[in-house]
Parts: C-alpha cells; sequence; structure tokens
C-alpha cells in the first residue's frame, strides 16, 4: 500500500467526520508518517487522546507541494514500537505522548518528560519524570560529555533578564559549546487539559493566552476551527480585519526581535528605536480594539471590533510613520559593518537538518526554506490576498534578522493594500453549535511560524479533545542544533535570533 | 557613523512627560471599568453570568468586580442588557491590599505610599528582580517595555537586575505554577531583607484564567507576601508605572 491510501487527504480549516479518518495498526500508522514525511511531508501534529483504556493516536502531516494535510489514526495500549529511530521529526511529540498518556514509545533514543506534570491518563504518575519526590521539573538525566576540560554550565530557570522561565544546561570544552539541553515545562498551567469539554467562557481567554504575544495568532486559529465545526461563513470584512492583526502582530515582534539582537551586540541605536518602535506597532492594535496584543478583538464568527473611516485613515497615517522609523532603524543594522560581522556565520542550522526537524516560520525560512501557512495553507482572508514568501539561504543569525526585516516590509504592503480595499459589510455573525464527532485542522503563519489547532468534539459537539501546536514546539530542538560549536557567549544571541515561547511549548 | 547621526536626529526625542501632563491613551483603552448601578434591573446577573473568571458578583448588595480577577475583556459590558457597563480611561489602578482591588462604586482608592522608613531606603532607588512563574509573557513584554526609551523607568531610579542579591524586591508575573513554586521561593529567600513584592497582572493576583487549576497556586500571594497589586490582563505599562512610582510616593 503506498502512504496516501493510510491517510484521509484533507484541507486547512475544514472539518471532516472523526470516523472518516484511517485507523490503522500501529505497523500502518508508523508507515504512513514514516514514508509521508520521507516523501517529503511534515509532522504538523502527532498527539494521543482516550478511547476506552487504551490512547488513540492522530497524525496530521503537512503536504508542502500540494497543499494538502494528510491524517491517520491507530490505537495503542503499552508500549508500541517508537517512530522516532525512523523519523526525528516525532522525537518531540513522543516525548509528549509518554508523558500525557503514559504510553511507552519503545526505542525511542531518549525519553524523558517536556513538562514535567502527571499522566493524564487515570492521573497517574507519569512514565517518565517521577521519581520518589514526585515530579520535580529538571529532575531528570541529561546528556553529558566527558573528558578533560569539559565543563557543564547550567542557567534558568530563572534568568537574568525579564523572560520567562526555562532550563538549558550546556556541555561545554572551553569556551565552546558541544551540546545543548532544553528542559522546559516551567510554565505548565493546564491548558490543554482544561480545554476539554468546552467551549466555555473561558475558552477564548485560554486561546488569547497560550502565547501572549501571539493573542491574535492563536485566537484566529481557534476561531477558524470553531467556524468549520459550526459552518458558519466568516464575513469579508472581519476576514481583513483579522489579517490587518495578525500582521500587526507581526511588525510589532519582529520590530521588537530586530531591536533585541541589536542589543544583544551592544549596537545601542537599534536597540533603542525598535524597542519604540515595537511599541508604536502595539499601539496601532490598541487603535483598533484598546488593548496593544488585540485582546478582545478576534472572536468566533468575525472580530467585536470594527473601524471607520477615520480611525483606517489615522491607522494608515501611523503605519507609514512607523515604517519610516523603522527603516532607518533597520537599515543601520546592515550598513554597520561591525553588526553583519556578528550576525553572520554565528548560530548556524543547516538547511537538511531544518527539513529533518520539520523547523517553521522566519527560523525556517532563513534556512532557505519557502515555508509558510500564509502561501500553502491560506486560510481567511490569505486565501485572495498573497504575501510572497521572504526567505534567505544562510541559516545563521544574519538569516533569521534579514527573513524579518524582509516580512517587516511585506506586512506593511499587506496592510496598506488591505485597508485601502475594506468595504462594508458586517464584522460578526452568530456561531451556532458545533457539529458532533467532527475533526478540523486549523493552521495559522503566527509571527513565530506554524500554529496548528487539532479540534475534535464528541457526540454533543463538545470538545472531546483540542491539541495546541505553537510554532516554538517544533523549533525548541533547532535551537539546540544551532548551538553546535558556538561560543557559549553566543547563547543569548542565538537564542534572540529564534525568540521561541515557553508559554506557547509548556500550555 | 554619518548615517547613525542622522538616524538619530530622524528618529528624534521620544520619552513621554509621565508623570507630568496626561497620558495619551487609545480612545478604545479599557481602564477602570464602572457599572451604573441605577439601571441595573432587579436580580440581572446578565455579567456575573458571562466572566469568564466570575470577578462579578451580583446580588442585592449591587453589582462589585474584583479587579484582580479582571482581564478587562469586554464581556460584561457586552452582555448587560441596559448598558450600564463602562470602561473609562482611567488607568490608575494598583492596590496595596487585595481587597482594595474589588470595585464596590465608582470610584477606586490610589494605592498609598509606602511607610516612612521604607520610603528612605527604596524611593530614590529600587532595584527589582522579575520572576515570571507561568503567565502568557504578556505581563512580561509589558513590564519590558518600561525599559524603553518611551518610559524610561531608569530616570525614576527603578531598575530591574539580574540576581536577587541584588534586588530590594521582586516583580512576580503569572499565577505561580506548581513547577515554578520552589524557584520562586528561593528567588525570594535570596533577595536581602527588608525587601518588597510586587504582583503585576490577573494571574500574578488571582491565578487570572488559570485560575483553580491544579497546575496553579492562584497568584503569587500564596506564596510570598505581596505589597503591590497591579491589575489588568496584561496591565497597560502605564499602569505598572504609576502602580510603582504611587508606592515610592513619587505620586500622591
Ligand atoms: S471585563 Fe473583567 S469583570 Fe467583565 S467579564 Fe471580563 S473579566 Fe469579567
Amino acid at each position: 500500500m503506498s502512504s496516501r491510501e493510510l491517510s484521509l487527504s484533507i484541507r486547512n480549516g475544514v472539518a471532516i467526520g472523526v470516523s472518516d479518518i484511517p485507523k490503522l495498526t500501529i505497523g500502518e500508522f508508523r508507515d504512513s508518517v514514516i514514508d509521508g514525511v520521507a516523501d517529503g511531508g511534515r509532522i504538523a501534529a502527532l498527539f494521543g487522546r482516550p478511547v476506552g483504556e487504551r490512547v488513540g493516536l492522530v497524525a496530521v502531516l503537512a503536504h508542502h507541494g500540494s497543499g494538502t494535510l494528510s491524517l491517520c489514526s491507530a490505537e495503542v495500549g503499552d508500549p508500541y514500537p517508537s517512530l522516532t529511530p525512523d523519523c526525528p521529526q516525532a522525537h518531540w511529540f513522543e516525548r509528549e505522548l509518554a508523558e500525557q498518556w503514559n504510553v511507552q514509545p519503545q526505542g525511542h533514543p531518549w525519553l524523558k518528560p517536556i513538562r514535567f506534570h502527571r499522566s493524564y491518563r487515570n492521573d497517574q504518575a507519569a512514565r517518565v519524570g517521577s521519581n520518589a519526590n514526585g515530579i520535580l521539573p529538571s529532575v531528570t538525566d541529561f546528556f553529558q560529555v566527558r573528558g578533560e576540560e569539559v565543563h557543564e554550565v547550567a542557567v534558568g530557570p530563572v534568568h537574568a533578564g525579564i523572560i520567562e522561565p526555562g532550563h538549558f544546561r550546556f556541555q561545554c570544552h572551553g569556551e565552546q559549546v558541544l551540546h545543548l539541553k532544553v528542559s522546559l515545562g516551567y510554565q505548565h498551567r493546564g491548558v490543554e487539559h482544561a480545554l476539554i469539554n468546552g467551549p466555555t467562557k473561558r475558552t477564548i481567554h485560554y486561546m488569547e493566552t497560550l502565547a501572549g504575544d501571539t493573542s491574535v495568532g492563536h485566537a484566529t486559529a481557534y476561531c477558524e476551527a470553531v467556524e468549520a465545526l459550526a459552518g458558519s461563513r466568516v464575513p469579508a470584512r472581519a476576514q481583513v480585519l483579522r489579517g490587518v492583526a495578525l500582521e500587526l502582530e507581526r511588525l510589532a515582534n519582529h520590530t521588537g526581535d530586530l531591536g533585541a539582537l541589536a542589543g544583544d551586540i551592544g549596537y545601542l541605536p537599534t536597540a533603542a528605536y525598535c524597542g519604540r518602535i515595537r511599541g508604536d506597532f502595539l499601539n496601532l492594535t490598541a487603535l483598533i480594539c484598546g488593548n496593544r496584543f488585540g485582546r478582545g478583538l478576534i472572536r468566533p464568527g468575525g472580530v467585536a471590533f470594527d473601524v471607520d473611516d477615520d480611525r483606517v485613515a489615522q491607522l494608515l497615517q501611523r503605519l507609514e510613520a512607523a515604517l519610516t522609523d523603522v527603516t532607518t532603524a533597520v537599515r543601520l543594522l546592515w550598513e554597520t559593518p561591525s553588526v553583519p560581522a556578528r550576525f553572520e556565520a554565528t548560530g548556524l542550522v543547516s538547511r537538511a537538518d531544518c527539513e529533518a526537524l520539520g523547523l517553521v516560520g522566519p527560523v525556517a525560512r532563513a534556512c532557505g526554506v519557502e515555508r509558510d501557512v500564509r502561501q500553502e495553507f491560506p486560510s481567511g482572508i490569505f486565501r485572495f490576498a498573497q504575501i510572497p514568501v521572504s526567505t534567505w539561504q544562510s541559516g545563521d543569525v544574519f538569516a533569521r534578522a534579514y527573513v524579518r526585516w524582509l516580512e517587516i516590509q511585506r506586512s506593511v504592503a499587506f496592510i496598506r493594500e488591505q485597508l485601502a480595499m475594506l468595504h462594508g459589510a458586517p464584522t460578526r455573525v452568530e456561531v451556532g453549535p458545533l457539529a458532533a464527532n467532527r475533526l478540523v485542522v486549523s493552521l495559522v503563519e503566527g509571527w513565530r511560524g506554524e500554529i496548528c489547532h487539532v479540534a475534535v468534539t464528541n457526540v454533543s459537539g463538545r470538545f472531546a479533545h483540542y491539541k495546541v501546536v505553537d510554532p516554538s514546539f517544533h523549533n525548541w530542538m533547532g535551537l539546540a542544533i544551532a548551538l553546535r560549536g558556538q561560543q557559549i557567549s553566543d547563547f543569548p544571541l542565538c537564542n534572540k535570533s529564534f525568540n521561541l515561547s515557553y508559554c506557547g511549548h509548556d500550555l | 557613523m554619518l548615517r547613525a547621526l542622522l538616524a538619530r536626529l530622524q528618529q528624534g526625542h521620544r520619552t513621554i512627560s509621565f508623570p507630568h501632563g496626561e497620558p495619551s491613551l487609545p480612545d478604545r483603552f479599557r481602564g477602570l471599568p464602572v457599572v451604573d448601578q441605577a439601571k441595573c434591573r432587579d436580580g440581572c446577573r446578565a455579567c456575573a453570568e458571562v466572566c469568564p473568571t466570575d470577578a462579578i458578583a451580583a446580588d442585592e448588595h449591587g453589582v462589585r468586580i474584583d479587579l484582580g480577577r479582571c482581564l478587562f475583556c469586554t464581556e460584561c459590558r457586552d452582555a448587560c442588557p441596559d448598558g450600564a457597563m463602562q470602561y473609562t480611561a482611567e488607568y490608575r489602578l494598583a492596590q496595596r491590599t487585595r481587597d482594595d482591588l474589588v470595585l464596590t462604586g465608582e470610584t477606586l482608592k490610589r494605592a498609598q505610599a509606602l511607610g516612612a522608613e521604607s520610603r528612605r531606603l527604596f524611593g530614590r532607588s529600587l532595584k527589582l528582580r522579575q520572576v515570571s512563574a507561568g503567565g502568557c509573557n504578556g505581563c512580561e513584554s509589558d513590564v519590558n517595555v518600561l525599559n524603553t526609551v518611551v518610559f524610561d523607568l531608569g530616570r525614576f531610579g527603578i531598575q530591574f537586575v539580574a540576581s536577587p542579591r541584588h534586588a530590594d524586591g521582586l516583580l512576580i508575573t503569572g499565577p505561580v505554577t506548581e513547577n515554578m513554586q520552589l524557584a520562586l521561593h528561593k528567588t525570594y529567600d535570596a533577595v536581602p531583607s527588608p525587601k518588597l513584592v510586587i504582583a503585576v497582572g490577573a494571574c500574578a493576583i488571582s491565578g487570572g484564567p488559570y485560575r483553580d487549576h491544579v497546575e496553579v497556586h492562584n497568584g503569587a500571594d500564596s506564596v510570598v507576601p505581596v505589597d503591590l497589586y497591579v491589575p489588568g490582563c496584561p496591565p497597560h505599562p502605564l499602569t505598572i508605572l504609576d502602580g510603582l512610582l504611587r508606592l515610592l510616593g513619587r505620586i500622591t
């Protein structure tokens, strides 16, 4: 059988019946995923959900050429043969599976907890990560290098700056990093678990705070999922405003990141300017909805705030002013020779590693990989208005910075164009009850990359399961790879060039 | 070099005059919510029912909003059949005690300054260690903003430092997850006494949207004593700055 017959091909944001998903044996399931990835597919989600006493595995592969997604499932007891030895992309997903559902992917090369919490299955202590003292964050095995002049550096969970908690261990030879281990879970607050049986009145707020700097991205993914499940049609005007908000979110964060990168190498002019200009973009979002992060704007059925002509004019005028400012600030980076000198050849990720790990977002595009949900799996306004994919080939800090700069320019162009064409229509429609026993995959290109939500309803149209894959989930391994062979003093710079989410990962 | 100078000229001077003069906030800014109780119908609990964090109590004593739980989310305003609930542009929301965050009438107290001795110690120089304990990184983002040229926190003698041992206190965000509780304790213990604790955001005050999850502890004061509560989800940078300056007696 070919891999295609072992899976169901679907589209982003189109609901299907749960019973239509091919139910495979674990052997077929492995083949389907492993072959699908070998054929150029990428694991967008791989998760478990309880099916009686057993665990149902569901895999969603993204096929970049065709713009389709493929789905397959299998039920496993315990243990089952791990996919990771044949498909490294499954590595982190299977660690999550083992931790959440207490199943053992047998043959997994490095089975450790990723969030340090109790298992969801029968509330048992998780198979991985428990010891006599219960579950303690970062109390687990760490890969160690031994030898003369080899030493270990551990940082976190509380860091030096105002950032989220995480624990990093570097195996170093002198100044050189041989290996970095990333240990997360400090931000774990049980969101996925709390989403079951929803939607409830808290659901949209969970979505807006999965990763607070990506409120619009995650809220959009959620809304598109429930709209598909309810069969609602979102008015065009609302789709435009969602797109504008998504690109404003990208603008603010990319600008902030460029400033932070400048700060990390001590180039203060751009650091100071971009820190401020980031706020100018956030304030544009606040001009639309009163909140700088877009909280309260994206709602099932459309958007909760409209803009009149005056507000559009103001938005456009302030957008141009911010573009002028960010242009002078960022040009300084490229024109000051000491800046590219520090960015170039630092934190390299090869294209092959990027493909093997299934990295997403600007990090992947900086390896020359044309991977962008807005282009390949478009939903909402992006089905009609295309934003060219921005790539750079070099896979280093420079490329990750430069891709952000290219995207800033394209996002501004998009917003300018969309706001100029905004025409009258309602901004929101009622969303009825969700259909029973359906599944939908909802992808959105957040500023960090692919956001993937998978919603599954039960017989009464409530969430039997809700899976969230933040882009950071794919990319943390990329950071570890980028650090290999680097000077440990380059960690802050490399880290900032990825700027991954801890809370989005930890959920 | 010349380009850098030209860029500097183009970028101009951007520091706001705060605390002097009125700060500029967007017209749709959601500051203090107020309820015109005269408009409320008997027995109506529409606002209380939709509130995602059960921040509203509506009974025979009227409508009370717990700003420590409020996400400033518009749900209650939109649900009210009589338009009794409105947001104001009032951004000065920080309070010294948890009880003062419960809004009963239309007016809210302003945070009182520390006592004379603490003001003598911290009033002109306050070093804070920030601890992020399980939120969404929204509060952290808007705390970080205080370090930009717009707010220029340093001009008030307030600074975020890298080590708790160099700090006069902690600024805590997030509901305090089970996985961060120990780290928060240790960081608190490492700050020399006397020390201050500032809880920023709905999560750090009450658990926010994650309230009562088994994975969290419903806020900073479940773990350490808190001297200042700054409500919001996340609070506007001006709300945080205003709270800090009031605590130090720099605004009265
Ligand atoms: S604005 Fe505050 S009080 Fe009103 S519904 Fe939202 S969280 Fe509750």
